[in-house]
């Protein structure tokens, strides 16, 4: 018998009015994967994140988290266990760089102190200078700064997983790759299970282990870049294909030495 | 030029430490009451359009009353509460003053409130609030720690609006017994007191520029997280508290309230009244500008102790009579009347102020017009003017129907400038009081009023039941009794209505006790 998985959907349908946000998806992603799910806007993948840590509650089928049914836990609680990077970091601009990653610790009832040195570790984490950034609010950071305290943030209460929605995907391409390594090396060293949304077929083979990927709703195909390309489904395989067109034109475009 | 070194500014000035402070007080707790129910209900309204929009309306409509009236309807409204708390329970709680004054303040502060804190509360980017579900916060938590800190500055600018135009209204509440910075403008409009009218205007706008300014600092300082601003307003708020409130609190219970209506001779015998007590060691102020209906159920409630009222006044308002009767025997009626309500008819003060239509001496001449019944033969072809309640009041009902009178035109006038009016012209009569010392200095006429349609209106002094038989204030104001003759109350009217340094209650008040018994 295969291990449980972190998280586990099964036939899990979702509406909204007469649209089919989510239809019959089912996805086991294992403890330590990183899984990146790929599609278009309007694709579900968004949906299908949010279910996870019932910020969106499911019309059928069932979730679980680290074997967990979530109907039966606390939405609040539940949430409280899962990290969650927002897209363009969706910190609170009233607080400070260390408040903002300290606030889930906080809820929790964790002492001043330790959240204070639990901030500093994190800041180091992500790579951000302590004494610059600590007391900044978070209109006073770049893009990618912001981006790293909202990492920083969904791991400030020692989750084991974390949800990503497109968190690169407002960045600037050198930014965005720095950060994307960043983070993959963060998701090995600590031990996480990771899903991130992204409509970057690119990114998604880049930084994930597996990949899922959506279309209307429904999940068309699920698994390593390479079993992917041997996928029959036509918009899987034009997915796939991008990329390497891309970087045959440019190949094309530019002189050999400027890829040095 | 002289307007500078005007003692009245002194007199004024001596005034503030109580107009200033009750003003603040009662701004102070009808913004913290209009607070209290805004902000609930604007977070409890903010998801829920039609409720919101049922809530907005209210509170739109409450706006178009006009603040004046808003004050005059919660006496009323009040009276009758706290007769069916009586009732019921046994309690009864004063409807005069503080308690209506601050509920129609209240009630006229949520608008901006609520307006302001719903669009704040709506305004803030709906991503903030999935991140602080996602976070792990429950609804309360995302509302303390997210949503109301980002709506603040937002719903402090609504609240500034609300405490700008709360000081600006609590002008209004002198008429409903709440002493405010009105209590200058009201003064200083019935006696023609313009240095009152100037200072109570300047006081209440510094006021209102002043709390505005320190709250938008602190807006100011919310909107831009900047800590110094924010606490350099909130500190010049409570400085202002502070200073304003303490001179006030040292003010005992035992003080006796004397009552004034809204017109010069009243203020000027409420004054002296006060003079009278405060001679015989009895601690007293004067409570002026009330209205003519709120200040005689002040008198049964015992918000007030004392004032001068008239007997046909009481007798068609109070009594309801139609009917008139001889002066004595209406003064008896009255007396054993207003016994049953344990309100002590003291005695009369020696004259009259009766309502009478007045014309130019000069026009009465040349239309061969001596009495009210000559007047009806040219009435179709003139205007009158009176008071605000004139028209409503059954002496004027009575007096259309004993002489047929019906005029072209009717008006109605600030008591004061009505003489000045028939003396330009302006209208061609008006129903004047016969005390009123602009009669001689208009060179005007009171007419006769052969089928006495007009009731007596001698001047008596009413007590409150609670002072029945407190023997130290009647001995106080017994040496007033029948002493005031109508030629030395007109000449002491005619004093009030100036604009010079004698001419303030205070003044003419001192005027009149030497002139009718003092040293």
């Amino acid at each position: 018998m295969p291990s449980r998985p972190m998280i586990g959907y099964a036939h899990v349908t979702k509406s909204f009015g007469a649209l089919k946000a989510v239809d019959d998806v089912s996805l086991d992603i294992a403890e330590g994967e990183f899984v990146a799910v790929v599609g278009g806007s309007g694709s579900g993948k968004t949906t299908l994140l949010r279910l996870a840590n019932r910020l969106i509650e499911a019309d059928g089928g069932a979730i679980t988290v680290e074997g967990d049914d979530v109907q039966s836990v606390d939405p609040v609680a539940l949430r409280r266990r899962i990290g969650y990077v927002f897209q363009s970091g969706g910190l609170f601009p009233h607080l400070s760089v260390a408040d903002n990653i300290g606030i889930t610790p906080k809820l929790l009832g964790v002492p001043a102190a330790d959240i204070a040195t639990r901030v500093d570790e994190l800041l180091e984490l992500v790579q951000l200078d302590r004494s610059a950034h600590r007391e900044r609010l978070p209109d006073a950071l770049s893009g990618g700064q912001r981006q790293r305290v909202g990492v920083a943030r969904a791991l400030a209460a020692r989750p084991r997983i974390v949800l990503m929605d497109e968190p690169f995907g407002a960045l600037d391409p050198l930014t965005r790759d720095a950060l994307g390594d960043d983070f993959r090396e963060l998701h090995r060293k600590l031990g996480l299970t990771t899903v991130m949304i992204t409509h970057d077929m690119t990114e998604a083979i880049l930084l994930a282990d597996r990949i899922a990927v959506m279309r209307g709703g429904k999940l068309l195909a699920q698994g390593t870049p390479v079993e992917l390309s041997k996928s029959n489904d036509a918009y899987v395989l034009e997915l796939l294909r991008t990329p390497r067109r891309q970087v045959e034109r440019l190949n094309a475009l530019l002189p050999q030495s400027g890829a040095a | 030029m002289s307007l500078f070194i005007d003692p009245r500014w002194g007199e004024a000035l001596g005034h503030l430490p109580d107009y200033l402070g009750n003003h603040v007080r009662v701004s102070l707790a009808a913004l913290a009451l209009g607070l209290m129910v805004s902000l609930p209900l604007a977070i409890l309204t903010r998801n829920r359009p039609t409720p919101r929009a049922v809530l907005l309306a209210l509170a739109s409509i409450v706006q178009t009353v006009p603040g004046l009236a808003l004050l005059a309807l919660f006496y009323p409204l009040l009276l009758l509460a706290a007769s069916v708390t009586l009732a019921w329970f046994g309690v009864s709680f004063s409807a005069f003053g503080f308690l209506p004054a601050m509920l129609a303040l209240a009630l006229y502060s949520m608008l901006p409130v609520l307006r302001n804190g719903i669009t704040g509360l709506n305004g803030i980017d709906p991503a903030l609030i999935e991140a602080a579900k996602g976070v792990g916060m429950t609804a309360p938590q995302s509302l303390v720690m997210v949503e109301l800190p980002l709506a603040l500055p937002v719903m402090m600018a609504g609240i500034r609006t609300a405490a700008v135009w709360v000081i600006g209204t609590a002008t209004l509440s002198t008429p409903i017994g709440q002493t405010s910075l009105g209590n200058y403008i009201f003064a200083g409009l019935q006696t023609q007191n313009w240095v009152f009218v100037l200072f109570g205007c300047f006081a209440s706008a510094l006021l209102a520029l002043a709390v505005d300014q320190l709250l938008g600092l602190i807006e100011s300082g919310l909107r831009w997280r900047n800590r110094v601003r924010t606490a350099l307003g909130a500190a010049g708020i409570a400085a202002l508290v502070v200073a304003t409130l303490v001179p006030t609190m040292e003010r005992s219970s035992q003080n006796y309230v004397v009552g004034a209506k809204t017109f010069a001779e009243q203020y000027v015998l409420s004054a002296l009244m006060r003079d009278r007590l405060q001679a015989a060691g009895l601690s007293a102020v004067a409570r002026s500008g009330l209205g003519s209906s709120v200040i005689f159920e002040a008198l049964k409630a015992g918000d007030i102790d004392l004032y001068v009222d008239y007997s046909g006044t009481l007798w068609a308002n109070q009594l309801h009579r139609t009917d008139i009767k001889p002066r004595a025997e209406l003064l008896a009626e009255l007396q054993t009347t207003l016994a049953k309500e344990n309100i002590t008819l003291l005695g009369e003060l020696g004259f009259e102020n009766a309502y009478a239509l007045v014309i130019p001496k000069k026009r009465a001449e040349a239309l061969g017009i001596r009495t009210i019944a000559d007047l009806a033969a040219h009435a179709s072809t003139l205007s009158i003017a009176g008071d605000y309640e004139f028209f409503s009041r059954p002496e004027w009902a009575a007096l259309q129907k004993a002489y047929g009178l019906s005029f072209r035109a009717q008006r109605q006038m600030q008591p004061d400038f009505m003489y000045a009016a028939v003396a330009s012209g302006e209208v061609d009569v008006i129903a004047g009081y016969t005390s009123d010392g602009l009669i001689a200095k208009y060179d005007l006429v009171a007419l006769d009023d052969p089928r006495h349609a007009i009731p007596p209106y001698d001047a008596i002094l009413l007590l409150a039941p609670k002072r029945a038989g407190d023997e130290r204030l009647q001995a106080a104001l017994k040496p007033l009794l029948g002493k005031i003759d109508i030629a030395t109350m007109r000449e002491a009217n005619l004093r009030a209505a100036g604009n010079d340094a004698n001419s303030s209650p205070d003044a003419v008040a001192k005027w009149l006790w030497e002139k009718v018994g003092g040293r």
